[in-house]
């Protein structure tokens, strides 16, 4: 006991907006700014400033997996990125006891041209391993990638899957005594994704201290006995990770029927894209945080385009609060919808989808949306951007008062038939 | 009680303490030298993909300052006649251009480095000056080869091989220090400004005529005159690794010393000022 492995006091990282909005700093923009300053005794213009993390202070244990949860641009990334020593904080300390070893993408490093060998011990060298360590795990390494055969190939030549893991497989392999890890799990077929869980139980076994950040709610409950929940810079809450996984879906996205996003939650790579709000309403079209199971009703997205978009298709995305997809839908699925709005005019626009009645179960939900078009660019995604419960009150079989598992509850056409003996 | 205690803590663990810096930091030479694997995977890859799916591969690295020295011996000998010392023209540039192509492909490698390695900078932590020193040093695997083509030509003009030659690693480095001093203020600057980018390219060609490779250094005769041009510290490096190669030279002591001095200032103020820029790197590139 008493032993820890990360100690942080009052962290906080401010970023200017100016800096980050603005795109480069050209240095004409410097000069003009200083002559501005010499001639006419201008003030400095004053940029915008954003906490992205502040007044963050917790400590965990050796051997401890603690997940870290909260909605895009909640600091997750940020407290990452300043304890694996990316990025330096503003203000606080952080005490770090042992090796970090962060897996904040996999492949970092990686060269195209050069052969998965040598990616190997590039990788390696790049994540902190030693020549004679990646000697020592190159066979495992290998085989954990499963890319025995192709181990001299350049990796150009790979397909995406056996990319990631040849990539996940030399981070897997690291031996750091802490390791950061976020969001790896986004990524891959789900063979792949239940190799990494097991890797990294395997790292949490064997008394190492793990950071895992994730969306993903189920793996959060699979992996993390703790969690912390982050919003809008700030630590609300470190409780066992079941708590806090309900807390984030519920009071965390305590939006009530209706998501807006505000112009700072929206990321600008989204332009010309920009969501606006996203609806629950019910079948008399008004805005409802619960609906009725027994009643259609329909998920709205408004959005507005500053410019013409061909190809752009809304997605939208149902999940059980633990983090289980139940399924995925775009506006544009219909053929002949794509064609007839294969291009969308600047202004505001509506997409919406229906829900029918008597499909999904009574419980907590969570809808996503992302707007992209196909194989060229995905403008926006927000997985967490509403929650809505449905109520149970008259679904299939709910004469008989007990709870059903399973994110959906369709009324099915059963026969009963008396079979020949 | 106490012995399992002790048992289950074998080494004390490296504690790193992060807080905001501010002012000027300390280079950290230790914690470079703990990277120096790093270094030279980094040094290691900037050569084996430099010449990946060429025809020619590393031909290359001995073509282009080859065709260079062919070009420079058609425009300045032959057409403009600019002197050269009696020396035989092709070996006269070629041995001006060694030196040069390793500081020029250095500093304009190393003020690219950062921005081209952003990928590695916003996602893992290391000591940043490992990326433009690797791409410094990646330039000496071309050099050697080089070097090898100078050997030959020395052959065919029939120069005497002396023990001058010992001092080529000399000027080598003499040369390497020069861009690594310039390519990290380049390369700090580049992260934030990327105008970097395009005066880098003319700032190069003008250091180039600035520099004695397509005349000769005794064209400046005035002594007040040649101290100044001593200034340029590549006058130092070339004018020493023509000695070494030409004979028949006076040894450029004072080049030399000038050199040796304004080379180290450069690589100390770059220094400084990229371990300064260094910690807002991974939120601005």
């Amino acid at each position: 006991m008493g032993d820890l492995a990360i100690r942080v006091h009052d962290l906080g990282k401010e970023y200017r907006l100016g800096a980050l909005t603005g795109g480069y700093r050209t240095l004409r923009d410097s000069l003009a700014e200083g002559a501005g300053r010499l001639l006419h005794r201008v003030a400095r213009p004053r940029r915008e400033l954003l906490w992205a993390l502040r007044h963050v202070s917790f400590e965990v244990e050796r051997g401890q997996v603690l997940g870290v949860i909260g909605r895009n641009g909640a600091g997750k990334s940020t407290l990452l990125k300043i304890l694996s020593r990316i990025t330096e904080p503003t203000e606080g300390e952080a005490e770090i006891h042992g090796r970090v070893g962060s897996l904040l993408e996999v492949g970092t490093g990686f060269h195209p041209e050069l052969t998965g060998r040598e990616n190997i011990y590039l990788n390696g060298a790049i994540l902190g391993m030693k020549r004679t360590e990646i000697t020592a795990r190159f066979d495992e390494i290998v085989e954990f990638a499963e890319v025995a055969k192709f181990i001299e190939t350049p990796v150009k030549r790979y397909s995406s899957g056996m990319y990631l893991r040849l990539a996940f497989a030399v981070a897997a392999h690291l031996e750091p005594e802490i390791l950061v890890v976020d969001e790896v799990l986004a990524v891959g077929d789900a063979e792949f994704q239940r190799k990494c869980l097991g890797k990294m139980s395997d790292v949490a076994q064997e008394g190492r201290t793990v950071l895992f950040v994730s969306h993903n709610m189920s793996a959060i409950l699979r992996l993390t006995q703790e969690t912390l929940v982050l919003d809008r810079g700030a630590l609300v809450l470190r409780a066992p990770s079941p708590q806090a996984v309900d807390y984030y879906m519920t009071s965390g996205l305590a939006q009530t029927g209706e998501r807006r996003w505000t112009a700072d939650e929206v990321p600008l790579g989204a332009a010309p894209f920009c969501p606006l709000a996203l609806r629950v309403s019910d079948d008399r079209g008004r805005t409802a945080e619960r609906v009725a199971c027994t009643e259609p009703f329909s998920l709205e997205l408004e959005y507005e385009l500053a410019q013409e978009v061909t190809g752009l298709r809304i997605g939208l995305y149902l999940s059980t609060s633990r983090g289980e997809p139940v399924l995925t839908s775009f506006d544009t699925d219909d053929p002949q919808a794509f064609v007839e709005h294969a291009s969308r005019p600047a202004g505001r626009h509506i997409s919406r989808c229906r829900i029918p009645a008597r499909l999904l179960n009574e419980g907590l939900f969570v809808a996503g949306v992302n707007a992209s078009s196909f194989r060229i660019r995905s403008y926006f995604t927000d997985e967490h951007a509403l929650s809505f419960s449905v109520d149970g009150t008259g679904a299939p079989g709910s004469h008989w008062p007990e709870s059903r598992g399973g994110p959906i509850r369709p009324a099915l056409k059963w026969e009963i038939i008396e079979a020949a003996a | 009680m106490t012995a399992s205690a002790l048992e289950t803590r074998p080494t004390p663990l490296p504690t790193v303490v992060i807080r905001p810096s501010r002012g000027w930091s300390a280079l950290n030479l230790r914690e470079l030298w703990r990277y120096r694997e790093l270094i030279f995977f980094l040094t290691w890859r900037d050569v084996m993909v430099r010449y990946k799916q060429t025809l020619l591969g590393a031909a290359w690295a001995i073509l282009k300052p080859f065709l260079t020295m062919v070009i420079f011996y058609f425009v300045f000998d032959r057409l403009a006649k600019v002197p050269t010392d009696g020396y035989p023209g092709p070996i006269f540039y070629f041995s001006g251009l060694l030196p040069w192509v390793l500081l020029q492909d250095g500093v304009t490698k190393a003020g690219n480095s950062l921005v081209s390695g952003a990928n590695l900078i916003t996602k893992v932590y290391f000591p940043r000056l490992a990326i433009p020193l690797a791409s410094v040093a990646s330039g000496t695997v071309d050099f050697g080869l080089s070097f090898v083509v100078l050997l030959v030509m020395m052959g065919v003009y029939r120069l005497e091989v002396t023990p001058r030659l010992l001092a080529v690693p000399a000027f080598m480095l003499m040369a390497l220090v020069t861009a690594l001093g310039v390519g990290l203020w380049l390369a700090a600057m580049n992260v934030t400004y990327r105008d970097v980018g395009h005066v880098t390219p003319f700032m190069v060609q003008a250091w180039m005529y600035a520099s004695p490779i397509v005349y000769s250094a005794n064209l400046i005769t005035d002594p007040l005159l040649q101290s100044l041009y001593g200034l340029n510290p590549v006058v130092g490096v070339i004018q020493g690794f023509r000695w070494a190669i030409l004979g028949g030279m006076e040894f450029p002591g004072v080049l030399i010393l000038e050199s040796v001095l304004i080379s180290w200032l450069l690589l100390a103020g770059g220094a400084m000022y990229f371990r300064r820029m260094e910690r807002s790197f991974a939120d601005v590139v």
